[in-house]
């Protein structure tokens, strides 16, 4: 039987000031996360002791990590939120990390939280710069001149999976993923015969494996760093994906992983089709809006996209049955799975108001056939990039998504309740909670702790290494109970 | 290429000749379709960045992770 999964997203925002002062990228990032803070959220800072994010889960583990996190240093801003998420700057972006959550569902939630939060925080940022400044965030992953920018996908796995399993088990899913997570552009650097691309990211990776996220990106990150007991955990942080606006799409980017990791934890999943080459692969999936792109194979012959999908749900699928089922969301990403991967089989464009990538290119092609456009017109690049401005009235997805044309989960009411209240399920709800209600006496927190000021001659740290405890049912009774962080210490240790 | 909205227009004429009483609802449903899409563009012209060429030759971002 499986482990418990628990999931994070971290997105780097695009970011442009707009008005009658240039503002550098790295400063302009500073005033958003700090103009969110000041105006509603707590002071409390992130607590780096326990990161170290140059061990490499392919060496043997605890070795030092060179690299001193400087970002607190240098002044920018980082910081905790309420709702349990990590909200910075991070290399000229501002950044935000959703809470841990257990599930597809929640995670959607607080992701679309994210969005609300970084239009909210641009908004206030304007407000402190000259009149006529306007700070634009578009949640996308390059500026379409050579730059990308991340969305890191984090999931908890037993250490006892080997690494080396890992990454063989995953590389062909990554690959074939792009038909149902792929956020669409205009264009690539790779191929000028390209006009439009199912991924925003693709192009920018150059090897299967590695360590490095920002130049030779690795398909299969090997960034070892749990951010809890290193002994029982390792996190796989998979760098491959993008950001999504399309609540299916992200839906189906966390849910599937999350069912083929528990799927090959209990040795469901068996050895998948080698691909001969996996970055020109990836390359050529993201390049092809059939489906049906031939992808050589290591053994010879060669299997499509669709295929490779396909074979992934069927070794999912018999592992949920063998599990009784799994739960209500699994159930429903399963089934969501095989209408998408049945929808792309048939042709992927159908899968608009579903991916963003189809979602994207049927209002591309509808919008060059009113006006006649060139691929390569500037207004089709404009839509291209609108299309993922988190402004409700003037980012494209949410203009789509008020005439009904891409498909919901979740309530805008859900949504807004995420800005502020952690998930209940996982330790996000008590770190969001203790600086809800003690902001004054939190001075510090991070993934696996919180740092605590109750007055005494020491600040005391409250470790929290398991992501399943400090759930509102562990400590939801306890923490009503306590009026300040002295008593809550006192309380935690009788 | 043809656009998709292309493509619904001359499935509607086409089902028309073949079949004019009959298909007389589905015309209606695809004429919203179509209406639909219409009001759809009128609506990103309105909110689409007034100077998109000023605006994506601008729009550089530092790389990042």
């Amino acid at each position: 039987m499986s482990s418990p999964g628990f999931v994070g997203v971290e997105t780097e925002y695009g970011i442009t000031v707009d008005g009658p002062t240039a503002v550098n990228p790295v400063v302009a990032s500073s005033l958003v996360v700090s103009a969110y803070r000041a105006a509603g959220s707590q002071d409390v800072r992130w607590d780096h002791t326990d990161e170290s994010p140059l061990v490499d889960a392919r060496e043997p583990r605890h070795q030092p990590a060179p690299e001193p996190m400087i970002d607190d240093e240098l002044g920018l801003a980082n910081t905790v939120l309420t709702n349990g998420a990590r909200f910075y700057v991070d290399h000229a972006h501002p950044e935000y990390a959703t809470p841990e959550c257990t599930n597809a569902r929640d995670l959607v939630l607080w992701d679309r939280a994210g969005e609300r939060i970084l239009a909210d925080a641009a908004q206030r940022a304007a407000a402190s710069l000259p009149p006529g400044s306007r700070v634009l965030i578009h949640k996308n992953n390059t500026d379409g001149k050579g730059a990308a920018y991340g969305t890191h996908e984090n999931y908890l796995v037993p250490r006892a999976i080997p690494f080396g399993k890992l990454t063989y088990r995953l590389v062909p899913f990554f690959i074939s993923r792009l038909l149902l997570t792929g956020a669409g552009r205009i264009g690539s650097h790779l191929d000028a015969g390209v006009p439009f691309q199912l991924s925003q990211r693709a192009d920018f990776f150059e090897v299967v494996l590695g360590l490095e996220t920002t130049l030779k990106r690795p398909l299969m990150n090997t960034r070892d760093e749990p951010h809890a007991d290193p002994d029982r955990y390792r996190r796989l942080h998979v760098i491959n994906g993008d950001a999504n606006l399309c609540e299916v799409a992200t839906y189906l980017k966390v849910g599937t992983m999350l069912l083929v990791l528990a799927a090959i934890e209990d040795g469901a999943v068996p050895e998948p089709p080698e691909l001969a080459d996996p970055v020109a692969a990836f390359h050529a999936v993201s390049h092809d809006l059939t489906g049906r792109v031939a992808l050589p194979l290591l053994s010879g012959g060669s299997i499509t996209p669709v295929d490779l999908q396909r074979w992934y749900l069927e070794a999912v699928a018999g592992h949920l049955r063998a599990r009784g089922g799994g739960d209500e969301v699994e159930r429903d990403v399963l089934a969501r799975w095989r209408a998408a991967v049945d929808v792309a089989g048939e042709d992927p464009r159908l899968l608009s108001g579903v991916a963003d990538w189809a979602t994207k290119l049927e209002l591309l092609e509808q919008y060059r056939g009113r006006h006649g456009l060139a691929w390569e017109h500037d207004r089709l690049k404009m839509l291209d990039l609108q299309y993922h401005d988190v402004r409700v009235d003037r980012g494209l997805y949410h203009r789509l998504a008020a005439r009904g044309r891409v498909e919901r989960l979740v309530t805008d009411e859900e949504v807004a309740a995420a800005v502020t209240a952690p998930p209940a399920d996982t330790r996000a709800w008590f770190r969001g909670e203790v600086i809800r209600r003690f902001p004054a006496q939190v001075v510090a927190a991070g993934w696996d702790a919180v740092v605590l000021d109750s007055g005494g001659d020491r600040l005391q740290r409250v470790p929290m290494m398991e992501p399943g405890r400090g759930t509102r049912a562990d400590v939801g009774a306890l923490l009503d109970q306590v009026n300040d962080v002295g008593e809550l210490l006192a309380a935690l240790t009788a | 290429m043809v656009s998709d909205a292309g493509r619904t227009q001359r499935g509607q004429d086409a089902d028309t000749e073949r079949d004019e009483v009959q298909d007389a609802p589905a015309r209606d449903a695809a004429r919203e379709v179509v209406d639909d899409v219409d009001e759809l563009l009128d609506e990103i012209d309105e909110v689409l960045e007034e100077n998109a060429e000023e605006f994506v030759r601008g729009y550089v971002q530092k790389g990042g992770q």
